[in-house]
């Protein structure tokens, strides 16, 4: 950015009479003051973004929108059909299934993670200050690093019938425990919710020990004075002091349970019947197996209203509460 | 189409932040109300028009005749198949034959090519020969080159009708008939592979001549203590029980109503009386415990190795496993063809074309035509697509099949395939019916019957009413 004494110094120097017989509050919204150097600037500053967010994020997102509202195979000519699009996927039960399993997942993607990561950080915070500390957060963080595609890889062969989970239940005498748990109707959800779990815990502990690194001691030492136990301290002071974190870890595992695509797609491909088909599962195969983009882009737009209407609320109450 | 999404919404929810940390509101008021506006009007920038509007559809008419690949330098531009040698070693003969001819090979997965084909036959620089994963709709939509004058010059309408039938669309858009569309490198067969120490462990000692027999055998399977079919059924792989359905459909049923289902006949149902019975069948094998306990977590290649490590003493799959099965489990794998229910009734068989075929506006397709006639006439390429492929390499009526070492069980799917030929009782894939079909209502609906939520009947009238919603588009 330039001075902003140089910025305001030329158009000062060529039309000084005339900018003191202008009144302040309208000086904002005049044309000429709009194309001030400062301004200018800072626009082609932004511009580059700006440009890559049009085309890679607002044109899909017009796109998928008006796709929506015809039927199109992908390639031929697209037939206008208005909201019909919208209409078979509110009245096709597979298609209305996938919604509610995913609302399903979060439990498992979001309000696990979260809960366990809170835990899990204050110990951390609390006893493992040292080596064993950063050992700690090291280990939990790593799934975050695998690729979501090889952690579907692996853990679909550990919950495999002939896999480590049941070779472990088989070696502590809980043989009959023992499943193809990806496999059986009951128990694929879960496991696949699982998966998001030891995924996005370790995302959630980092995110809440930075936080909690950034509360002020002489709080604890102050409830500790006071006779507060570790139990009240979480409460007290922990949990309220961290509603911001809390909040994104909310917001970022809700739309991952919502949105989830790859860990699904390679762990169980939607089955067993429709027992883990996701959303964003049935927009691929609608979109590309089957080709109809129509459909496949109405499903789309649920979904984007749907993380919309769970993700806003969440975002607008961690804001109420911090002020 | 699932990461702009997640961006987008991180954006709307940023928004927020941004305008708190742009600094003080009435220096950004301005920029701020202006800024939506201004990217909205640069995203409607190219989104006024219909989607897939001026896309060409004329299917541009092949020369036919004596096309050939000329003596001046052809580079062919093929799309082939991750994971398959033959058209790989097909092409290589090929140069060796032609030397003008060289080759620019595309290659990716089955399933990326299901969602890419659509897209390259319709690019500006599209292949001379492709894998087609289905046909119909690209047909329609003019995407591939009418062969019908390479048939009559090359004379591939002389050649066994089933062959060629398959690759035929006709102007109401149903398989089966029509003009070809696109051709076969080779054909492969399905049916029944078998263990044959473990078929000796339970007293078989020549293959099953009725349904009622192979039941018989797989009870004593069971009650032996052995698996008695080894089959994969993950949603991933696509559920393999609908290879034992289909073969039980054609065992006690006629093969002509599935075969004008899958073509898309109107008025066509899977919805029968022979096929309920068939499902039944199937329903029973589940319940007595003939299929591995965790088949629906089972993949393909993971059913594929334990089969060859012995678990199962048969298992429901094609001629493509030749190689696999005569180098892990050699000379102890046997083939036959499901029985019929009838006493001296004709077995039937899933027969497919390896379908590959050329773009509407493929530069050098009299060159690729001449391919596909060379691949069924050349003696090396049969020989190599029967070595390298394990599947019958077609061709005109009376061509012989190359030799195969004798006892390998390549040589029992090509003398089942002679009687299936014999007969004309092969079929299509009940899973090539439409695009999604085998995604969208056999995979699921026959996981469920495992899984004790889906009857016979409930079974048929599910898929056949995904068949309609797909068709209805």
């Amino acid at each position: 950015m330039p001075e902003p004494s140089r910025a305001v110094s030329r158009p000062v120097a060529s039309t000084s009479t005339r900018r003191r017989e202008v009144p302040l509050a309208a000086s904002r919204f005049s044309p000429a003051l709009w194309f001030r150097r400062e301004v200018v600037v800072g626009w082609l500053f932004v511009l580059p973004a700006l440009l890559m967010y049009s085309i890679f994020v607002l044109q899909p997102l017009v796109l998928t929108i008006q796709y929506s509202l015809y039927r199109w195979d992908g390639v031929g000519l697209a037939t206008w059909v208005g909201f019909s699009n919208y209409i078979t996927v509110l009245t096709v039960p597979d298609l209305l299934e996938t919604i509610f399993n995913s609302l399903r997942l979060a439990v498992f993607f979001s309000l696990i993670p979260v809960s366990l990561g809170l835990v899990v950080a204050s110990v951390i915070h609390r006893v493992a200050t040292g080596p064993l500390g950063a050992t700690a957060r090291t280990v939990l963080f790593l799934p975050q690093v695998i690729p979501l595609v090889a952690a579907g890889i692996i853990w679909g062969w550990l919950l495999a019938l002939p896999g480590l989970v049941n070779e472990i239940l088989t070696a502590i005498g809980l043989h009959n425990l023992a499943r193809a748990w990806l496999g059986d109707f009951s128990t694929a959800l879960p496991a696949v919710g699982m998966i998001g779990v030891w995924v996005l815990s370790g995302f959630c502990t980092v995110l809440l020990l930075t936080g909690m690194s950034k509360i002020d001691p002489a709080l604890y030492e102050s409830a500790r004075l006071d006779g507060a136990g570790w139990f009240t301290e979480f409460k007290a002071i922990t949990v309220p002091m961290l509603r911001y974190e809390i909040a994104v870890c909310l917001t970022v595992t809700v739309i991952a349970a919502l949105a989830a695509f790859d860990i699904v797609y390679i762990s169980t491909g939607g089955g067993p019947g429709h027992a883990t088909a996701v959303p964003g599962l049935q927009i691929y195969i609608l979109a590309f197996v089957e080709r109809q983009v129509g459909l496949a882009s109405a499903l789309a737009v649920l979904l984007m209203l749907l993380v919309l209407a769970i993700v806003l609320p969440l975002q607008w109450l961690s804001r109420e509460s911090a002020r | 189409m699932n990461a702009n999404l997640g961006h987008l919404v991180r954006i709307f929810v940023g928004r927020r932040n941004v305008i708190v940390s742009y600094g003080s509101p009435r220096r950004t008021g301005v920029g701020l109300r202006g800024l939506p506006a201004l990217l909205w009007a640069v995203a409607l920038v190219g989104a006024c028009a219909a989607p897939g509007s001026g896309t060409s559809t004329s299917s541009g008419a092949a020369s036919g005749g004596t096309a050939g690949c000329g003596t001046a330098p052809v580079t062919l531009n093929a799309y082939f198949e991750t994971g398959f040698d033959l058209p790989f070693k097909l092409s290589a003969e090929f140069t060796k034959q032609y030397p003008n001819v060289t080759w620019n090979i595309t290659q990716d997965q089955f399933t990326n090519l299901i969602n890419e084909t659509p897209r390259v036959l319709a690019s500006s620089n599209p292949p001379d020969l492709i894998r087609l994963p289905t046909l119909t709709s690209f047909a329609k939509e003019g995407l591939l080159k009418n062969l019908d004058s390479y048939a009559k010059g090359f004379g591939w309408d002389k050649w066994p009708v089933p062959q060629l039938s398959q690759n035929r669309v006709g102007s109401d858009g149903t398989r089966g008939s029509g003009s070809l569309y696109a051709m076969g490198l080779n054909y492969s067969l399905t049916g029944i592979f078998y263990n044959k120490k473990q078929a000796a462990q339970i007293g078989m000692t020549e293959p099953p001549k009725t349904l009622a027999e192979f039941e018989s055998f797989l009870a004593k399977a069971k009650a032996a203590g052995l698996l008695p079919i080894m089959e994969w059924g993950s949603a991933k792989s696509g559920m393999g029980l609908a290879f034992p359905l289909q073969a039980l459909m054609a065992s006690v049923g006629p093969v002509g109503p599935i075969n004008d289902w899958i073509y898309g006949k109107s008025g066509a149902t899977i919805d029968t009386a022979p096929n309920l019975d068939a499902a039944k069948h199937l329903e029973q094998w589940i319940k007595s415990g003939y299929f591995p306990s965790d088949i629906n977590a089972i993949e393909y290649t993971d059913s594929n190795a334990r089969f060859t490590k012995g678990e199962g003493v048969f298992t429901f799959n094609g001629d493509w496993e030749n190689a696999d099965y005569d180098k892990n489990l050699p000379s102890n794998t046997g083939f036959f063809l499901m029985p019929s229910s009838q006493a001296g009734g004709h077995p039937a068989a899933m027969s497919a074309p390896l379908t590959y075929g050329i773009a509407a506006k493929a530069k050098h397709a009299d060159c690729a035509a001449f391919f596909f006639n060379w691949v069924a006439s050349n003696s090396t390429a049969r020989q190599i697509d029967v070595t390298v492929g394990g599947s019958n390499p077609g061709g005109p009526a009376g061509s012989s099949v190359p030799s195969v070492t004798a006892g390998s069980v390549t040589s029992e799917t090509l003398a089942a395939g002679n009687v299936i030929g014999k007969a004309g009782t092969s079929m299509d894939f009940i899973a090539n019916a439409t695009s999604s079909i085998f995604a969208q209502g056999w995979t699921p609906e026959l996981q469920k019957m495992v899984g004790g939520k889906q009857d016979p009947a409930g079974l048929l009238k599910a898929v056949q009413a995904e068949y309609q919603r797909e068709l209805a588009g």
